[in-house]
């Protein structure tokens, strides 16, 4: 057996759907009452500046998202997370004494944190992100302790993992933590602003914003010159696009406003996010302060700073181009062109703009795929609390016509985008939408 | 929010415009699949259900099942997933309040007999074996009942084939006590067939509206349906 068939299965930094696109419980209904559906227990002491802290910090880690099934009990975990490998269970983090951290230490749920091994020494799996929780700081740590010792305990046993042979053995991790695992507390930049380094103190670490946005190797393993580069999602069949670059999501020409509000809304005049990064939006970061958004966003803005905005050639062929083009803006004609307008400048922030969308024109076709196939909502955030939808069209376009409009959208109105084919559109029918 | 600008010129109301992403399966005023057969027996758009018209309280409470999985249909789940309950509550009123006209009640297929059996199942149910008549919480002319009861009218025989096996087989759940999991599971597959031809046969009636809450005496106590 080689490295790479020990390693390559421990592409944790893709989690499945379930892991990332949880459903809130109790029907949060925003940021209004979100306080109230996290503070579940009545009988809890008044919260205390820490225990607030705590809480706050828990929603930019967006812990509940994998330990929280949908409809089920706070932190209570036994959310199923589909891998290539086999599916995970998410553990119990509720004070439960029995089954779930009631027994733990701040020590030892630091240790966790920082050092990705339980409180009896054993390695967690790199699911939970603790290659960027290694960077949060101490006191953050105990202060989200301090929240967890408070919630409502619930007596739920982890479920044991349903991995295959051989990745059932945990002593493989070694391996991969020698390997991609840097344990240390986030060391701040001296020559950049204090806001600047509060943003990557969250985006690199609560946040773990790398566990879909870096590109993993052939060994399952993300490094550090390719962070934020973006890659495809196993298992969601989403594409996470990367952050360095401008001809994808990076943000390097996007006004602070703007990523703000794409970041706290799920609209901006920009774009929208659907999928994947819908639910990080509306689990967690509409929950940030004016103050951590905009820092998030100046360091988000910094990392594809510099990145030429140098449009790709454009790669529809011209024969081939001018039968799908045709097809494709007849389509676009009759079903888009209402709400997106005839020259794809859409009505943002309701309605999209694709002329000059970075996100439809990336080497990755998925998402504009699966937005015509599968439509999708913006989340319902307290910024923009009755988002606009896209209509699904997987039952009124064919493959042909699929790959007709999404070609055309991404070389219309001097987009760059390669051609789609109707064999892509296809498979992605397939894509999961759980 | 950001200024109301955006809403381009000539747009219809607001939510219209929100809940376009509704339109191709349940139609723009939320009348269900268009034109009856025109994609076949058996087909997808048989499953996609009439919306309007339907008392607000039970399209919420399927909004917020979809939203939560309790209700599995991939497609529903994967749109509401991350939708507050306010903006949920504001769609279920906004179908409510439609009233689209019913389509021509479904040419029946089935023989006579089964349709005698539906007839009498719907409109008496079978006392012998606990089974309520339809018409018993879902109104004499079926158009439900204030605030969650569902209106029958305008579905096809699939869709109530189908929601009745989901009850049955719990892959569709209701608040406790789950009424209709209780009715579904004391039928049989012959008895769901023939209360679906029946049913989805019926001609429009002269009022399309929800009985007023608490005006028809319930036989079993439903979850969600306060009484």
């Amino acid at each position: 057996m080689t490295a790479g068939t020990v390693l390559a299965p421990l592409q944790w930094g893709r989690l499945g759907r379930a892991a990332l696109l949880a459903t809130a419980l109790n029907g949060w209904p925003g940021a209004a009452s979100a306080q109230t559906a996290m503070s579940p227990n009545p009988a809890a002491p008044p919260g205390s500046t820490v225990v607030e802290q705590g809480e706050y910090l828990a929603r930019a880690g967006d812990c509940i998202a994998c330990h929280t099934q949908p409809g089920g009990k706070l932190f209570a975990g036994g959310r199923a997370m589909p891998t290539p490998f086999g599916t995970l269970y998410t553990s119990n983090i509720t004070p439960d004494p029995g089954t779930g951290i009631g027994k733990w230490s701040a020590d030892a749920f630091y240790g966790m944190m920082h050092t990705g091994r339980s409180p009896d020494g054993g390695l967690l799996y790199p699911a939970m992100p603790f290659g960027a929780y290694t960077k949060v700081t101490r006191a953050d740590s105990d202060a989200i302790f301090a929240y967890l010792r408070q919630v409502q305990p619930v007596q739920a046993a982890n479920r044991p993992h349903d991995l295959r042979f051989p990745y059932n053995n945990r002593s493989l991790i070694l391996g991969w933590r020698t390997l991609y695992f840097q344990e240390g507390t986030y060391a701040p930049d001296a020559a950049k602003s204090e806001d600047w380094n509060r943003g990557a103190y969250l985006v690199q670490g609560l946040g773990h914003c790398a566990m879909c946005h870096t590109a993993i190797n052939s060994l399952g393993g993300s490094s550090e010159s390719a962070a934020f580069q973006g890659g495809l999602i196993p298992m969601q069949n989403w594409y996470a696009p990367s952050l360095t670059s401008n001809k994808e999501a990076g943000l390097g020409d996007w006004s602070i406003a703007d990523i703000s509000g794409l970041l706290r809304d799920g609209v901006s005049h920009r774009g929208a996010v659907y999928g994947p990064m819908a639910e990080v939006v509306y689990n967690s970061l509409q929950h940030m302060t004016d103050a951590d958004t905009r820092a998030m966003s100046i360091y988000l803005k910094s990392l594809a700073e510099g990145s030429p905005p140098a449009p790709q050639p454009r790669v529809v062929r011209a024969e081939e181009g001018s039968l799908l083009m045709r097809l494709g803006r007849s389509v676009y004609d009759g079903q888009c062109a209402s709400c997106h307008g005839a020259q794809g400048a859409g009505a943002p922030p309701h309605y999209p703009l694709l002329a000059g969308n970075q996100s439809i024109q990336m080497n990755s076709a998925v998402n504009p795929i699966r937005m015509v196939l599968n439509g999708g909502y913006p989340p319902g955030t307290a910024g923009n609390p009755m988002p606009y939808g896209m209509p699904p069209f997987a039952q009124t376009l064919s493959d042909d016509e699929v790959a007709a409009v999404v070609t055309y959208i991404r070389a219309a109105w001097g987009n760059h985008g390669a051609a789609v084919t109707a064999r892509q559109a296809n498979e992605l029918r397939a894509a999961p939408l759980d | 929010m950001r200024p109301a600008g955006a809403q381009p010129a000539g747009a219809p109301g607001p939510m219209d415009s929100r809940v376009l992403a509704c339109a191709p399966c349940h139609g723009t005023k939320g009348q269900g699949a268009e034109g009856q057969g025109s994609l076949g027996q058996g087909t997808a758009s048989d499953l996609f259900p009439r919306l309007s018209g339907k008392p607000a309280g039970y399209l919420f409470n399927q909004l917020v099942a979809f939203r939560e999985g309790r209700r599995r249909y991939p497609p529903m789940n994967y749109l509401l997933e991350f939708q507050t309950d306010a903006y949920l509550r504001a769609m279920a009123d906004h179908f409510a309040a439609q009233r689209p006209p019913l389509p021509p009640g479904a040419v029946p297929t089935a023989s006579r007999d089964v349709l005698a059996l539906g007839q009498s199942l719907v409109t008496g149910g079978d006392p012998a074996r606990g089974i309520p008549a339809c018409a018993a919480c879902h109104g004499p002319d079926f158009n439900g009942m204030e605030p969650a009861i569902p209106g029958l009218l305008g579905l096809r025989p699939n869709y109530i084939t189908a929601q009745l096996g989901a009850w049955r087989y719990g892959t569709r759940t209701a608040a406790a006590p789950d009424c209709m999991q209780a009715v579904a599971g004391r039928l049989t597959e012959a008895d769901v067939t023939a209360v679906a031809a029946w049913l989805s046969a019926l001609p429009a009636p002269a009022n399309p509206d929800p009985a007023p809450q608490g005006s028809l005496p319930m036989p079993l106590p439903c979850g969600s349906e306060p009484q």
